[in-house]
This record gives structure tokens, C-alpha cells and sequence, in this order.
């Protein structure tokens, strides 16, 4: 039986339109033999969770640069406990001041990847974390 | 490149100046024999195969050999004369230094006002406007898209009451300012224009730039609302109004600036950039303007990046293509067209989040290559902007950096301080080449627009970055301090922008709401929908909106109606 390959959907929240990292990091994830939707830009919390709920994703890589997680994450992470869809791992991307890491850890973000870390990390802690999930 | 469009081109175009023709002197055959090659046979170089940042290839040793085809005369030239390698005047930073336009914009319109005065005060020479997002997509700060965005990566201008207090106290007669606003340029601009109206500053002396550069932002940034043809249009009623009322505004920043951070190559953002610039061109030739009328009026900005000799190259390579382009392509008869004026900003994508006091060394270096490329105007990043706009500290660095290579390096005491350089003019000819392919690649598609409707650039694009990415995953490419050089450091100090500005403004487009003549805004917006709907130059229509205090939200929701919204094929 082939391996269950792990579906991702990556999100850009909000209304920035700096797509370069997603985009990279989708095609990281597809090379290393993920699954990977990509919304493309623009999209609210409630269309990141239909959009997760519908694709029956395992992970969501959201890439926030413009300041605004502290509002979009908690909102995505209430949808999506509201849809049944608590096992998903949520991973975000960007620019993101240490000091609001804790927060959104304590909102059920799985990690916080921030500028210059390698796309072969991403891809580490995503199979690390699904494998875990599996055998759970 | 991997992509099989580009290796079409990359055939189409033998130079007579590319290295494969190069024939290298009996001397310098010698010196390779003798002295060369025992030292390679001892010692080896650090790599095979050495490439700028961007991947160009770069040899051992330029020598005249690589200049075979260059004439000095044609291809150099004299500063401020055709074509403009050397620069656009004749005694460049001898005469005239740059202008030291530091980009700012955080919070609400009083807290960029007083960053402004401050750094007015700090020897600053002109003004340059950061908007936040909301504003930049055009939704008024109480828009519920514009939840937790407010007045985060710019400020926050909602309406003509938000611009006259972020121009507070500052004389729009004396001062150059310079905004950065795409989509929604048009309705920013005519506020800005009332704000001068009402100091009683006149519209035929004021002076600044408009970015208004819809087509990087379909490329690149990708802050658009509305589809090309009627973003277009816009454009070309700017233009327009440009040319009669404000003969001292651009109404254009052609934007490499953002190409380049999305990824691009040095050449991509060189080709795209320029080739943008003649898709404006042959719009407004179309609406049927004049070249010389408005061709004066254009002006571009450029990405100040790392590989120092290539922006160099990029810089000098820019005004030979513009001069060609004007003179050749459009027929333009007037020197004031030919010339290309820049504004250059340091990278933001190179900055780094670790280590961030190195990156005070990354923005001077590329400063002086800015310089030494002949820049009009400059943007030094600050060391702090890998985590989030820069506190007070930051920005003087920053703007120190400028000052220093102004008045301490001697850089500035003779013109173009590389012309001639084997290495620096065999780059230029190489870069121009470059961009040349990518230009025709892009006429044969039938313009610009056409091409981002085919993702062509944007695609040119994400395949440049993710290469570069992977070069610094394998460490071919090294960032010191991220993949290389590595050390722990204490967090910095960093500016803070709260809710409390969301709420400052929803409160007051509440009572600006409650205030302004309701039955003035209503007509006001009614003659601009029905303007839009037919072919008339939008500006006086956009004026009369925000001097009745409609709000920008309001203006831009009319024309969403009536143009309907853009939205992009995702590509990855």
C-alpha cells in the first residue's frame, strides 16, 4: 500500500499581496510529495476553513506578513474548531514579533516559521507532525 | 532558465558583444599560459562557475577583449547627454545630491505627520508616503476586510479629513512628497491636490510622484482592484490631468522596485519594468497624447540589491534602453523625454530577520551602488524592517547611512567613477542585452498586458525566486546569518502598532459621516458613476467627490460597480 500522501492547503490571509513565500513554499511542499492546494490571495478565515474543510485537508500553512495574525489566526482557529476540524495542523509563516509567538501557540497554531528558514525544515515538521498524527 | 519560452530567446539574440566572440590579445593569451594556469594548477578557484546573485554569469578577468564591439562614444557618452550611460546630467552628485526621500507611514494620519516633521527636521529632503493596506485595496478603515490591518504597514487615509492632518503644518509649496498608491492613485492624488489647494499652494508648482503603477501590480505586489483596461484608464486620466494642471508632478513611478522583491532577476526587473514603461507609453499615445507632452513626466524606481556591480550594470543599462526606446521606438524629439529619472530603494528581501544590526551593512552597500549608478532619489532601509516598520532609532540610522555616503566617501566627487571599467561596461552591455530579449519576447505577445494575462512575467518570476531559494537551501548562495554564520542574539526593540488606531478611526469616519453634506456626497458619487460609465477624463469627477468628503472607500466602491474587480489565475 502506498504511503497516504499528506494534503496542505496554503492560505494567504488578509488583504497583503505578497505572495512570493506561499507561492515558494507550496512548491517546496508539492517537490517533497505533498499534496498542495494553493487559495491564492485574499482570503478571509472563513473561506481559509470551507476551503479545508471541502479539500478535507491534514495541514494549513497560512503566510501572514502584514501584521495582522493576531486577529486572523484566532479567527481561523475558532472556525475550524466550529467545522470538527481539530486535527488539522496549522503552521504560519511570515513576519511574526516574538513576542506574539505565545498567543498564537495558545490558540492551537502547531509552529511559527519565521524569515530565512529553510523550505526542507517546513517539509521535516510537517512529516514529523502528520506521522505522529497517524500513528495517534 | 528552465522555462522553454525563455530558451527560445535566449538564442534570438547573438550579440556581437557576448563572450563567445571574444577574442583575447596575444598578451593576455600569454598571461593565461604563464601565469594562470600554474596557479589554477596549484591552487584551484572557490567554485566552478561564479554568478551574481541573480545568476548571471561572471568571469575571471574582463579585459578589452570583452569590449570588442563597445565604442566609447556610442555606447558611453557623456553625462547628460545621449545616451545617458553616465547619467542623466551633467555634473550628476557634483552639482545636485540625491534626494534623501525616506518612505514612512504607520498608524493614524497624526502619528505619520509627526514622523514626517521629524524627519524634516533631521535633514531629510522630500517626503515619501507608506499607506496601509485597507487604503492601498481601497476600503475605509471600518470596512470589515480591513479588521486588524489598520494603520499596520503604512497609514491609515480614509478621506480628505485624514490627509489634511497627515499634511498638517507641512508647506505642500516647498516640500517634494512622493506616495506610494496603486489601485486607488487617482482619489489619493485628488486629495492630496486639495490638501495643497487649501494651503494655497499652487497646482502648476507643486511637485512630487504618484507610484500609480498598476502593471507591477498585476506582476508582482499584486494590490489591484479593478481589471487592466480600466486601470488602465485611470492611468491615462492621471496622465492627462498631470499634463495640464501639475506640469511638475510625475503622475508615474514605473516600478521595478516590487519585481524585484517578488523574486525576479536583476534582468527581469530591469525588462519588465521598462517594457511596462512603453505599455504606458503606447496607452497614452493611443488616448492620443503627446510623447513630448508627458514623456518628460515619467519616472521609474529601482530595487537597490546586493550583487553590488550588477545594479550597478542595471542602472546604467536602464537609461540606454529608455533613450533607445523613446528616440527609436516612439520618435520622441525632446531630450527632456529621453532622460531616465530614478528613485531607487535599498532591498527589503535581503534584509534579514537574524542579526538584524548587519543589515545597517547590507543598506549601505547597496546604497552606494545606487549612487554610483546615479540615482535621483534614495531610500535607505532601516536595520529593523525584517520584523516590522522601524521605530524613531531606526529610521535616523537609516537616513545617517545616506548622509554619510553623501558627504564622507568621496563618491561623489566626479561622475559615473566606473565608466570605462572592463567589467562594469562589459555588465552593462550584457544586462541591456538581456532585457532587450525579454522586451521583444514580450511584443511578440502583443504587450504587456497581454503577457500578465498569459502569467508570463509572473511566472518568469516564481521561477527565479524558487531557484534562488533552493540555492540558499543547498548553500550555493549564502546569507550570512541564515544559512551560514549563525549565532543567537536578543530580541529587538520594535514598533508596536495597536488597535487603538482602528478605533481612532472608525470614530472619526463616524463623525465625518455624521458632519459632511450627505446630499453633496450622493451627487458627487452619482456624476462619478456616470462618468465612468462613459469615456471623459475621471479626475475632475474624483475631485469633486473628495472635496464633498466622500470617502475612499465610498469613490473606489463606485467605480468597483462599474468596472468590476480583477482577480488573478494563482500560479505556483
Amino acid at each position: 500500500m502506498p504511503e497516504k500522501r499528506i494534503r496542505v492547503l496554503i492560505a494567504k490571509p488578509g488583504l497583503d499581496g505578497h505572495d512570493r513565500g506561499a507561492k515558494v513554499i507550496a512548491r517546496a511542499l508539492r517537490d517533497a510529495g505533498m499534496e498542495v492546494i494553493y487559495t491564492g490571495l485574499r482570503q478571509t478565515p472563513e473561506m481559509i476553513a470551507s476551503a479545508a474543510v471541502q479539500e478535507d485537508v491534514d495541514v494549513i500553512g497560512l503566510s501572514i506578513l502584514s501584521g495582522a495574525h493576531n486577529t486572523l489566526c484566532p479567527q481561523l482557529m475558532s472556525l475550524l474548531r466550529e467545522k470538527g476540524m481539530d486535527d488539522v495542523t496549522v503552521v504560519v509563516g511570515g513576519i511574526i514579533p516574538g513576542a506574539d509567538i505565545p498567543a498564537l501557540k495558545q490558540a492551537g497554531i502547531a509552529e511559527i516559521f519565521l524569515p530565512g528558514t529553510s523550505t526542507q525544515a517546513i517539509v521535516d515538521f510537517i512529516q514529523k507532525k502528520r506521522a505522529h498524527h497517524e500513528r495517534a | 532558465m528552465n522555462d522553454p519560452d525563455k530558451q527560445d530567446t535566449a538564442t534570438l539574440h547573438v550579440n556581437e558583444r557576448s563572450p563567445a566572440n571574444r577574442t583575447p590579445s596575444a598578451e593576455e593569451r600569454a598571461w593565461e599560459e604563464r601565469t594562470l594556469a600554474p596557479t589554477l594548477a596549484k591552487s584551484p578557484e572557490r567554485h566552478a562557475e561564479f554568478t551574481t546573485i541573480s545568476g548571471h554569469p561572471v568571469r575571471r578577468l574582463y579585459t578589452e577583449a570583452d569590449l570588442s564591439a563597445w565604442n566609447p562614444e556610442i555606447d558611453l557618452g557623456y553625462p547628460g547627454a545621449p545616451p545617458y550611460t553616465r547619467g542623466i546630467h551633467s555634473t550628476m552628485h557634483r552639482g545636485r545630491l540625491w534626494t534623501m526621500r525616506q518612505f514612512a507611514g504607520f498608524g493614524a494620519a497624526e502619528d505619520t505627520n509627526q514622523r514626517f516633521r521629524y524627519l524634516l527636521t533631521q535633514g531629510q529632503t522630500g517626503l515619501s508616503t507608506a499607506f496601509d493596506l485597507p487604503t492601498l485595496m481601497g476600503y475605509d478603515s471600518d470596512h470589515p476586510l480591513s479588521e486588524g490591518e489598520v494603520g499596520k504597514c503604512g497609514v491609515a487615509i480614509s478621506s480628505l479629513a485624514d490627509m489634511e492632518v497627515l499634511f498638517d503644518q507641512i508647506p505642500l509649496a516647498d516640500v517634494t512628497t512622493s506616495m506610494t498608491i496603486n489601485s486607488p492613485a487617482a482619489v489619493i492624488w485628488a486629495m492630496y491636490l486639495a490638501v495643497a489647494e487649501k494651503q494655497g499652494a499652487d497646482w502648476k508648482k507643486i511637485s512630487g510622484t504618484l507610484q500609480n503603477d498598476i502593471l507591477k501590480e498585476y506582476i508582482a505586489q499584486k494590490e489591484y482592484i479593478y481589471p487592466p483596461e480600466p486601470s488602465m484608464r485611470l492611468v491615462m486620466d492621471t496622465f492627462e490631468f498631470a499634463v495640464k494642471q501639475t506640469p511638475r508632478f510625475n503622475p508615474i513611478s514605473i516600478s521595478g522596485y516590487h519585481i524585484r522583491e517578488a523574486g525576479s532577476t536583476a534582468i527581469q526587473e530591469l525588462a519588465f519594468t521598462l517594457r511596462d514603461g512603453m505599455e504606458y507609453v503606447e496607452w497614452a499615445l493611443r488616448r492620443g497624447m503627446n510623447i513630448d507632452d508627458f514623456g518628460p513626466l515619467l519616472s521609474f524606481f529601482f530595487n537597490a540589491h546586493s550583487d553590488f556591480f550588477e545594479e550597478i550594470a542595471k542602472y546604467r543599462a536602464a537609461r540606454r534602453i529608455w533613450h533607445k526606446a523613446m528616440t527609436e521606438r516612439y520618435g520622441s524629439k525632446n531630450p527632456r523625454s529621453w532622460a531616465l529619472r530614478f528613485h531607487s530603494q535599498t532591498a527589503g528581501c535581503s534584509l534579514t530577520a537574524q542579526q538584524p544590526f548587519n543589515n545597517v551593512v547590507r543598506t549601505a552597500l547597496q546604497a552606494l551602488s545606487a549612487v554610483l549608478g546615479g540615482t535621483q532619489s534614495l531610500h535607505t532601509n532601516s536595520l529593523d524592517e525584517a520584523w516590522a516598520l522601524p521605530t524613531e532609532f531606526a529610521a535616523t540610522i537609516a537616513l545617517r547611512t545616506q548622509q554619510i555616503i553623501a558627504h564622507e566617501t568621496g563618491v561623489t566627487n566626479t561622475v559615473d567613477p566606473l565608466g570605462g571599467s572592463y567589467f562594469v561596461e562589459a555588465l552593462t552591455n550584457e544586462v541591456e542585452a538581456g532585457a532587450w530579449d525579454y522586451i521583444r519576447k514580450i511584443d511578440s505577445m502583443g504587450g504587456m498586458v497581454a503577457a500578465i494575462e498569459r502569467s508570463y512575467p509572473q511566472r518568469e518570476i516564481a521561477e527565479a525566486s524558487y531557484r534562488y531559494q533552493m540555492e540558499l537551501d543547498k548553500k550555493e548562495k549564502i546569507m550570512v546569518g541564515v544559512n551560514d554564520f549563525v549565532s543567537s542574539e536578543k530580541p529587538l526593540e520594535i514598533l508596536q502598532i495597536d488597535e487603538t488606531v482602528a478605533h481612532r478611526q472608525a470614530e472619526r469616519l463616524r463623525k465625518l459621516r455624521a458632519e459632511r453634506s450627505q446630499d453633496q456626497v450622493n451627487r458627487a458619487l452619482a456624476a462619478l458613476r456616470n462618468a465612468s460609465r462613459g469615456k471623459d477624463n475621471l479626475m475632475p469627477a474624483i475631485y469633486a467627490s473628495v472635496k464633498a468628503y466622500a470617502t475612499l472607500g465610498e469613490i473606489c466602491d463606485v467605480m468597483r460597480d462599474v468596472f468590476g474587480t480583477y482577480e488573478e489565475v494563482a500560479i505556483t
